[in-house]
């Protein structure tokens, strides 16, 4: 059905087009449930008459309150701004397909993790111009079920406006736009009306991943084929992307129940979805139960965990997490939902009465194993043993069965992108082949290239650290007021401090915690003066994470990764121009880091040095080492 | 309040103002609406947890002192079930007492407290086809703990008797149903409450049933009005079931094929084809142009499988009534209609 374009990315679509208002309108007759209703109370009151057999449609407009025709007239302009987003998914050789959402200009758009899993790495993308585009793949979130692709061939997209679905209520009325049974053949969105009829909502994981956190429920038809296709709050605002149904007795079709995973989601792992990365969920290292009197307590903890470090034990009572009060499992679970790997969260417990505050830092949720050697996880079969519901955890979620619409290719279920009949691939476009690189753990390293040399452009701008390349002395007195000297060289870190010398030989094999319960500065400084001197690809591995709150703040850090040995490294850049700003060193898995940040800059002979080292490691800050003056030697 | 500020003269802008303004307040009260009804209806969780069966279902309150109304099925075949409030209280229940004939169960919450928001049952509304109404209910179990239960909305699309048709829905109740246009009646909806945009309780979600003949799902409620008298009987101790007098509906056998001049074949097997042996001359039959050796495949639209069903379908016409019969002639589809004599 979808032709491939002869030449460039752009074609038009395969059939006539028709003006967009004729084709929305028709459609919005016919799926809008509310508009039919609004208009037949307002019939059966004015003409006391049967809905059916009523005159032409003039008079039928005379009758209907004004109210109402204004009323629909914000729909159909809402609707008529809000569809040119909407993207038709459509995988290469027909074998599939769904719907997405544009939310930038530049071309990236949103959609479900199982659509793209079943497209593959390009895609055809058809939007309601008309016109079909070529589409690569940019990153995944298989646990989320959230997947990020590139349109190309445009840098002026109609794109969605975000909204904040914190701040949906129970009785707001939505659109659901998307490409419903693959209907869009001509690429104009189906539009489907309803209520939103559940709020923080928590959907068991369909096998172990595709788990739905803090989603929004709606009785707006949801069907296959609106698989990652927009929810829109009624003043035009993404709120969601709609993924999954519940539908029990009735067969895999809407049956009034839809989910849609909330854009404040997203909205976190944004970035780690621009990395290319596949990207992992989180996890507290702790498990929470229910106790008869509604309490929440930690039922289980791993000692290894940031949470057991921070203080956290088995039988502690959670009062809040990420500020929200926890009430249910359900809404611990919706709170780890939409967080990735890695972010620091603040917790509060209570133990023997007293409340303790802390600020945990989330553990990833799959081994490196999971994701890394496959990079499109494949889908259990159909979820797991039911159990026996409880009014704690009364939902069984293989019973009804919960679709969540499996990639195509596995021919046993009735696939939520639809299958068609899969041909050849046509082949990808010559000019857009370098936009896609293949490595393991990623959905496409390409892009996750473009961001380390974003970053590495701004570390290069911190000025020429390569040379000269002898030691660094930087020396000035911590906040108690004691001198120290720091002193990095190529092989080895020196700190005289105080009374006190420590000393790291790079070429011993043993990392050390230098000085100690400093979590390893004198290592972390190496590392410093590595990424300086001889940049990001220099270490083992390299690669963009995505984003986070600095130290649970409200400042959004970049975070670059980089691995030597067993020793790993995060550097946070501010944004805006991007600076290093900080970082963390972990001698080894499972130890609280080295963590370093700088306060202000000073520049001196063309090369800017923090004023500062803030150093912290564990619940106690080590010691801020005031920076009075910086000697760079020869060789 | 604000009308009093404008002068007659712009009454029509006034009255338009007035509408907007009320379609403004109605729209803003739709959430409220919904707050409002979120702690009258509970999660009832019990037997069940096989097969087809989920173990929970929806209820409402009825009375202050905690009695709730529910769905008689399955997820009361406890001893106790648990009863779980929109703010996450929990409370055991026992029953009260039940209607089948109305599907109806009354529970009582173990608890002291006399201070449970609640229906009124003396203040229904009684609404037409084209009303637009909320359907609340604990579907699919989604909401857990102190979650509040699914709300989706819709229009009601009649109000009939659901066994209009015998034989298509599985269900003792007898009485007039609302039919809504949305997908109200899942898995676990059975006790929830349909409500009118302004809250006020409109009927009972009815159990899961599935049409035999179409194999599709009817979404539909029990009005309150007939589920009001018999829930306070319950309530009362004034009450008792029907369960223990009723019987089936016997077949009036108010007409026999002989009254109309058909004989048919001796029935000898469980279904034996509704064949004609013969046809007296004169009768009604015979006017009408049947022959022996035809064979009475619909009356009136039902099929009729065999004898005994003709029998039966010939039992139920009232004097007076129009028969239409479709016979097979040979390889031929025949329609011919003849007319029940008056009483």
């Amino acid at each position: 059905m979808i032709q491939t374009p002869a030449k460039g990315s752009r074609s038009q679509a395969p059939r006539d087009r028709r003006p967009p208002d004729y084709a929305l309108e028709p459609r919005l007759c016919l799926t809008s449930r509310s508009v039919r209703a609004i208009a037949a109370v307002a019939l059966t009151a004015v003409l006391a008459a049967p809905v059916a057999g009523v005159g032409p449609v003039p008079s039928l407009r005379a009758a209907v309150a004004p109210q109402v025709l204004q009323a629909q007239k914000q729909r159909i302009e809402t609707i008529r701004r809000i569809a040119p987003s909407v993207v038709a998914i459509f995988a290469r050789g027909a074998a599939g397909g769904g719907s997405g959402v544009l939310v930038t200009p530049d071309g990236f758009a949103l959609t479900n993790f199982h659509v793209v899993a079943a497209a593959g790495s390009f895609m055809k993308c058809g939007l309601n111009d008309g016109n079909l585009y070529d589409a690569v793949i940019v990153g995944v979130d298989p646990t989320g079920d959230v997947a990020l692709i590139k349109l190309l061939g445009r840098d002026d997209f109609p794109c969605a406006e975000l909204g904040d679905s914190d701040t949906v209520h129970v009785g707001d009325w939505v659109f659901a736009l998307g490409n419903p049974f693959l209907l869009a053949t001509d690429f104009q969105p189906t539009v489907t009306y309803g209520m939103v009829s559940g709020v923080h909502r928590y959907q068991y994981p369909a096998g172990t991943v595709l788990e739905y956190a803090d989603c929004i429920q709606v009785d707006a038809s949801i069907n296959p084929g609106n698989s990652g296709g927009p929810l829109f709050d009624s003043r035009g605002l993404l709120i969601g992307i709609n993924g999954r149904i519940s539908t029990g007795k009735r067969g895999r079709v809407n049956s009034g129940v839809g989910y849609a995973i909330s854009i404040n989601q997203i909205k976190n792992f944004w970035d780690h979805l621009r990395s290319g990365r596949i990207v992992d969920h989180a996890t507290l290292g702790a498990t929470v139960r229910t106790q008869s009197d509604g309490t929440i307590i930690v039922d289980s903890i791993l000692e290894t965990s940031d949470a057991y470090r921070r203080g956290l034990r088995l039988g502690d009572e959670i009062v809040s997490f990420a500020q929200r009060p926890i009430r249910s499992v359900n809404q611990f679970k919706n709170i780890l939902g939409i967080f990735p790997q890695g972010w620091k969260v603040p917790l509060v417990y209570r133990r023997d009465g007293r409340k303790h505050p802390i600020v945990v830092r989330l553990e990833r949720l799959h081994k490196d194993s999971s994701f890394a050697r496959r990079r499109r996880p494949v889908v259990p079969p159909h979820g797991r043993r039911p159990r026996r519901p409880s009014p704690d955890r009364p939902q069984p979620k293989s019973k009804p069965p919960d679709h969540s619409p499996q990639p195509d290719g596995q021919p046993r279920r009735l696939p939520f992108p639809i299958p068609r009949h899969p041909a050849k691939p046509p082949p990808i476009p010559e000019k857009y082949k370098h936009l896609y690189v293949e490595k393991d753990g990623f959905a496409n390293f390409y892009f996750n290239q473009v961001e380390q040399d974003r970053l590495t452009q701004a570390l290069r701008e911190l000025g020429d650290f390569l040379q000269p390349a002898g030691p660094w002395r930087l020396s000035g007195q911590d906040g108690t007021g004691k001198r120290f000297e720091l002193t990095v060289t190529n092989q080895a870190v020196g700190l005289e401090w105080g009374e006190e010398a420590f000393y790291l030989d790079g070429a011993a094999s043993e990392v050390q915690d230098e000085p100690p319960a400093s979590g390893g500065f004198l290592v972390a400084m190496s590392h410093w003066r590595q990424l300086l001197a001889l940049g990001p690809k220099s270490f083992t591995e390299c690669y963009y994470l995505g984003s986070e709150p600095l130290d649970a703040t409200d400042v959004r850090v970049d975070v670059l990764v980089t691995l030597q040995g067993s020793i790993e490294t995060h550097w946070y850049f501010r944004r805006d121009p991007d600076r290093l700003v900080g970082f963390d060193t972990w001698l080894a898995p499972h130890v609280d880091p080295c963590e370093v940040r700088f306060d202000r800059f000073q520049e001196t002979d063309g090369r800017r040095w923090p004023e500062a080292l803030r150093v912290r490691h564990g619940d106690s800050d080590f010691a801020t080492f005031r920076v009075k003056e910086i000697k760079l030697g020869p060789k | 309040m604000r009308r009093s500020f404008v002068k007659p003269a712009f009454g029509l802008a006034a009255l338009l103002l007035a509408l907007l303004a009320a379609a403004r307040a109605e729209a803003a009260s739709l959430p409220e609406t919904i707050a409002a009804v979120w702690p009258k209806v509970v999660k009832i969780y019990g037997a069940g947890g096989v097969g087809d069966l989920e173990p929970y279902s929806t209820g409402f309150f009825v009375t202050a002192e905690g009695h709730v109304a529910t769905v008689w099925n399955h997820v009361l075949d406890a001893e106790r079930v648990t009863v779980v409030l929109n703010d996450g209280r929990r409370f055991e229940a026992r029953l009260t007492g039940a209607e089948p004939t109305l599907d109806l169960a009354i529970l009582k919450l173990e608890s002291d407290q006399g201070n449970f928001p609640h229906f009124d049952l003396e203040d229904f509304a009684d609404v037409s086809p084209g009303t637009r109404v909320l359907a609340f209910s604990n579907m699919f179990g989604i909401a857990a703990g102190d979650e509040p239960v699914s709300v989706v909305h819709g229009v009601i699309a009649a109000k009939t008797p659901l066994a209009a048709r015998r034989g298509v829905y599985q269900t003792t109740y007898r009485g007039q149903v609302y039919v809504i246009d949305a997908v109200t009646n899942n898995s676990g909806a059975g006790g929830g409450v349909v409500t009118t945009w302004d809250g006020r309780l409109v009927g009972m979600i009815g159990k899961e049933l599935r049409n035999a003949q179409s194999n599709t799902w009817v979404n539909y409620a029990i009005p309150a009005s007939e589920l009001a008298s018999m829930a306070r009987q319950i309530i009362t101790g004034q009450f008792e079931s029907t369960a223990s007098r009723r019987k089936e509906p016997r077949n009036p056998r108010r007409f026999d094929p002989l009254d109309f001049g058909i004989v048919l074949v001796p029935d000898v097997v469980l279904r034996t084809p509704a064949y004609v042996d013969a046809v007296l001359p004169g009768s009604p039959a015979a006017e009408a142009g049947l022959k022996p050796d035809d064979l009475i495949v619909f009356v009136n639209g039902e099929l009729v499988q065999s004898c005994r069903a003709l029998k039966n379908a010939f039992g139920w016409l009232e004097p007076g009534e129009r028969l239409r019969l479709t016979i097979r002639r040979g390889n031929r589809l025949m329609e011919m209609e003849l007319k029940a004599p008056p009483q």
